[in-house]
């Protein structure tokens, strides 16, 4: 029997504003146990919320990112259920009127093009978190997180695979990172995703039951959850069983899935408006102010970068995919009169370099101004583009300027023909026998020449200069 | 000096004039609250109160009701000052900070003696549901003061203090107002911050205060009310000063009487006060209008289901693990919960609690939640219609005068409709206020002037003239006599 998966996916966007979504409290991460938290996080009797327009924002910038609809007037929910870590007794969400609804993901499986519906994204409150493991007889909650703004944006159910879930994850992380509305960092569980699978025979309309895997924070681990719960439930129904409606965690030591509570409760979560809240009304002078610093998104950059500095497609979107890279890059084109030259050392050299330090390239040594000044060099024949690599090996420890390096290294390319004569002639006279051979019909020596003239130099050679030159020599 | 019964006002020229100081005045309250048997208060604060009145006869202390003793509601929060909303769920609960309402009366320099006793989470109209023990009327000791803020009604009526603060989330001011023969006001909804009042109703609560006439309540709102960043619903507009046009002539004004309200079942007593207060304000050039308002039959049934499902919830934070009452001897978390709010939590809390948790459950929010909400509309759409036709709109402020300690405690539903006349107003969102105009059975009784939108204004002006004009609110309890 054939089957196909229905996949649906609930990922949990943390949103990078300074403070919390309804408190003035800090949202830094790593923080000591329970110093994040004000009056309003702790829930004391009393106390009472103030949304966070930046959040807000936030929300709208990836709701037009993703060509949705934007509710200029949003409610918020109570969301009522019991839990240590929740300190009101209920969670303050968007259940009826949510900021962002509608709208599309495209994405790319190995090739293959799809476009995911979403069905809503809406700000609510994270809760504390509750920990178990600290001392041998008592659990203990950090408050830290509680209220830290998050972004839950909720997919139609129509992934098919583990592949086509981690694709989509994929783009949306990019998506928000590149946005500045989430820091992307899934280790940190600044982004993660429930998911929704359920399976069904090849050609059913109706769906099947789903189970819905809580919390997974890494890509791996989304398409290995999803890939060992397809199996299982397939194992279920064709044992002639049935898949139960359950809540399951992703257990990554042992990479299966299982039952996150014993036994099947029925949450009933009473939601209602909550009325501590009037409408958040967004004006058509803040949508404006949003609309107007909304950044070139990395599919726009992408086809501009092709068509008005003519580089690869595949360095084009390699660029266009981070925002740091983009801006360095573009900051680039501006004094250089080789586009192409900047993107090739950008994803080439620097992207290695970039990702033997893990890090982001506004982060590193590297400044745009150091990087004019090397392309500069390279493209007025001061220096090879394979001293440059010298050269960036040296900035990326020390952070020195390439003229300065250039300079105190000699590393200044030959140019003058005369000096360089002497060396061909050096070469040709203490090789006389790979002359002949040459001479005779072996093309593939002229490398070795080549080769023999940047060792004599150091590699400083032209080595444009070096090839009219030997040519010249070896042909008279 | 014997400060008894004194109002604010009265204080306020003593304390000008020097003829008693603040240190005198505090001690004085002190005293009387030691030798009162009316429970008023569950927590004192006699160590700073002093020390505050000290500050202020060195001259240290400035402002518009500076060194003034008042008390709080126990709802109100008040820094470092025990905060128990009437329950034992949190009778050990010290705030770490003060409410907006206590923020703004400690700068105009008042002094807060203490705490005022109250219905348990201000659910109950009569005082009994208070964990602290009942308050009794200083009118008739057997008596209930009414509620929910009864503590601060009885403290002000029996003189210990010129002025209190309360709370209405459906009558909780204006009722206890009327039962103990003093004059209390509710301002229109998010005219005062709810920044630090413990919330039971949050779309109903809201601050006012308890004095012994009208003027000194607009005093006393001139500071309780502001607008606060701190609360999303708080209102904006300008705030008036309330003292400005109190002394309005009412001459060809309109008062509205709402058909709807039928007080002809009503005891003859306040029945015939009601025609006599007509009287006073028709001497006064006032003309009577009948106005309806269709929907207002629908006003206790919408409140028990409106406030019941955002008490269910707004209690949900007051569970064992934080602050508060926590259960002994307990096993798991399931067992923390059940244990900790079953001790913790009285029957009327819990009974609201439950009703509140049933109307918001699937399948029956449509019917219940919902539904009240789209009454509720209606009701407030009648008063902007009747507000159209009328400046006021005047009641009876409860059906009678105090009952008997344990008479309703019952029957709920008996006990409910003590707020039949005042519910509607929280609905709608309207100021709303209660002044002594007679007598039932030997006990007070109060007109209820009702006014549109952020009118407070107007009612302070009404209530003030009325009570030029006559002496309702100058009688007191002969304490001597029921002690």
């Amino acid at each position: 029997m054939s089957w196909e998966t229905v996949i649906g996916l609930e990922v949990h966007a943390q949103l990078s504003t300074n403070t919390k979504l309804f408190s003035s409290a800090s949202t830094q991460f790593g923080s000591e146990p329970n110093t994040q938290v004000d009056l309003v996080d702790l829930g004391l009797p009393g106390v009472l919320p103030v949304v966070n327009k930046d959040a807000f924002k936030k929300a709208i910038r990836f709701g037009l990112a993703i060509k949705a609809d934007i509710n200029q007037e949003s409610t918020f929910d109570r969301k009522n259920y019991f839990y240590p870590d929740l300190p009101k007794g209920y969670q303050i969400t968007q259940m009826t009127k949510p900021i962002v609804e509608g709208g599309l993901i495209d994405i790319d499986v190995d090739g293959d093009k799809k476009t995911i519906n979403i069905t809503r994204a809406h700000l609510e409150e994270d809760a504390g978190k509750s920990i178990h493991d600290a001392y041998p007889d008592k659990s203990v909650i950090d408050l830290n997180r509680a209220g830290t703004p998050l972004l839950e944006i909720v997919s139609e159910p129509e992934i098919s695979s583990a592949k086509e879930a981690v694709a989509y994850m994929k783009a949306l992380h990019q998506l928000v990172i590149f946005l500045d509305v989430c820091d992307g960092d899934m280790s940190q569980g600044s982004l993660r995703c429930d998911a929704n699978v359920s399976i069904r025979k090849v050609g059913d309309s109706e769906l099947g039951t789903r189970t819905e895997i809580k919390n997974i924070n890494s890509f791996k681990f989304i398409e290995k959850a999803i890939n060992f719960e397809i199996k299982r439930q397939i194992k279920v129904l064709e044992s002639g069983e049935k898949v139960t409606q359950e809540t399951r965690l992703y257990d990554s030591g042992k990479d299966e899935t299982r039952p996150m509570r014993s036994k099947e409760f029925a949450n009933d979560y009473r939601y209602f408006p909550d009325p501590d809240l009037l409408p958040v009304v967004i004006s058509n002078d803040e949508m404006e102010e949003i609309r107007s610093t909304f950044p070139e998104l990395p599919a726009d950059k992408s086809k501009r970068y092709i068509s008005e500095f003519q580089i690869d497609k595949s360095e084009a979107e390699i660029i266009s995919s981070s925002r740091e890279l983009s801006n360095f890059f573009e900051v680039a084109v501006e004094s250089t009169n080789d586009p192409k030259l900047a993107a090739n050392l950008l994803v080439g050299e620097i992207g290695s370099l970039l990702n033997k330090d893990n890090i982001k390239i506004d982060e590193s040594k590297l400044s745009s101004n150091n990087f004019n000044i090397l392309l500069q060099r390279i493209s007025d024949g001061t220096i090879s583009k394979k001293i440059a690599k010298t050269i960036l090996a040296e900035i990326w420890e020390t952070g020195r300027n390439a003229d300065e390096i250039i300079n105190d290294q000699g590393l200044v390319q030959i140019q003058d023909e005369t000096l360089l004569e002497e060396v061909i002639i050096k070469v040709i006279e203490s090789n006389s026998k790979q002359v002949e051979d040459y001479k005779n019909g072996k093309d593939k020596l002229f490398g070795f020449f080549v080769g023999q003239v940047m060792k004599e130099t150091q590699g400083k050679a032209n080595p444009q200069a070096v090839n009219d030159l030997l040519k010249k020599a070896l042909n008279s | 000096m014997n400060i008894r019964f004194k109002t604010l006002s009265e204080l306020k020229k003593l304390l000008e004039t020097k003829e008693i100081s603040s240190c005198e005045l505090v001690s004085e309250t002190f005293k009387n609250i030691a030798s009162s048997k009316t429970n008023s208060f569950i927590t004192l604060d006699e160590e700073r109160s002093l020390i505050k009145a000290r500050a202020f006869d060195e001259g240290k202390i400035k402002g518009d009701l500076a060194g003034i003793p008042i008390a709080q509601k126990d709802l109100f929060c008040t820094k470092n000052l025990r905060t128990t909303c009437g329950s034992r769920i949190l009778e050990n609960f010290i705030p770490p900070y003060d409410a907006t309402v206590v923020e703004n009366l400690n700068a105009a320099g008042s002094i807060c003696v203490g705490k005022t006793n109250m219905d348990e989470f201000a659910m109950g109209s009569s005082n009994e549901t208070s964990y602290y023990g009942t308050v009794k009327n200083p009118w008739d000791f057997e008596r209930v003061p009414g509620g929910s803020s009864g503590g601060s009604a009885a403290a002000v009526s029996e003189g210990l203090i010129c002025a209190a603060t309360g709370t209405d989330t459906g009558g909780s001011i204006r009722q206890p107002a009327a039962l103990c023969g003093i004059t209390g006001i509710k301002p229109t909804y998010g005219r005062a911050s709810r920044w630090g009042m413990i919330a039971f109703a949050s779309s109903l609560d809201q601050a006012g205060t308890f004095a012994r006439n009208a003027e000194d309540c607009a005093l006393l709102l001139n500071h309780i009310c502001s607008h606060d960043t701190k609360d999303s619903t708080s209102i904006s507009d300008e705030q008036e000063n309330y003292l400005e046009n109190i002394d309005d002539d009412l001459k060809g004004k309109k008062i509205g009487i709402v058909k709807e309200f039928d007080i002809s079942n009503l005891n003859k007593e306040v029945q015939d006060s009601f025609e006599e207060s007509k009287k006073i304000f028709e001497a006064l050039g006032v003309n009577f209008v009948e106005v309806s308002l269709p929907n207002i039959k629908l006003s206790v049934p919408t409140y028990y289901v409106v406030a019941p499902a955002e008490c269910s919830s707004n209690l949900s934070r007051f569970d064992g693990v934080k602050y508060g009452y926590r259960a002994n001897n307990i096993n798991n978390l399931e067992e923390l919960y059940i244990k900790s709010r079953s001790e913790g939590f009285g029957d009327e809390v819990k009974r609201r609690i439950l009703i509140g948790t049933y109307v918001l459950s699937a399948g029956f929010y449509d019917a219940y939640y919902k539904k009240a909400q789209q009454s509720r509309r209606m009701i407030k759409n009648d008063f902007m219609e009747a507000f159209k036709d009328v400046d006021i709109i005047m009641s009876p402020s409860s059906p009678s005068s105090a009952f008997k300690i344990g008479s309703k405690t019952e029957d709920p539903i008996e006990m409910y409709l003590e707020d039949l006349f005042t519910i509607s107003a929280n609905l709608a969102g309207v100021p709303a206020m209660s002044i002594p105009h007679g007598f039932a059975y030997g006990l007070p009784i109060g007109l209820q002037l009702m006014g549109n939108y952020l009118e407070e204004s107007k009612i302070l002006n009404f209530a003030h003239q009325y009570q030029k004009n006559s002496d309702w609110h100058i009688k007191s309890p002969n304490l001597e006599e029921i002690s």
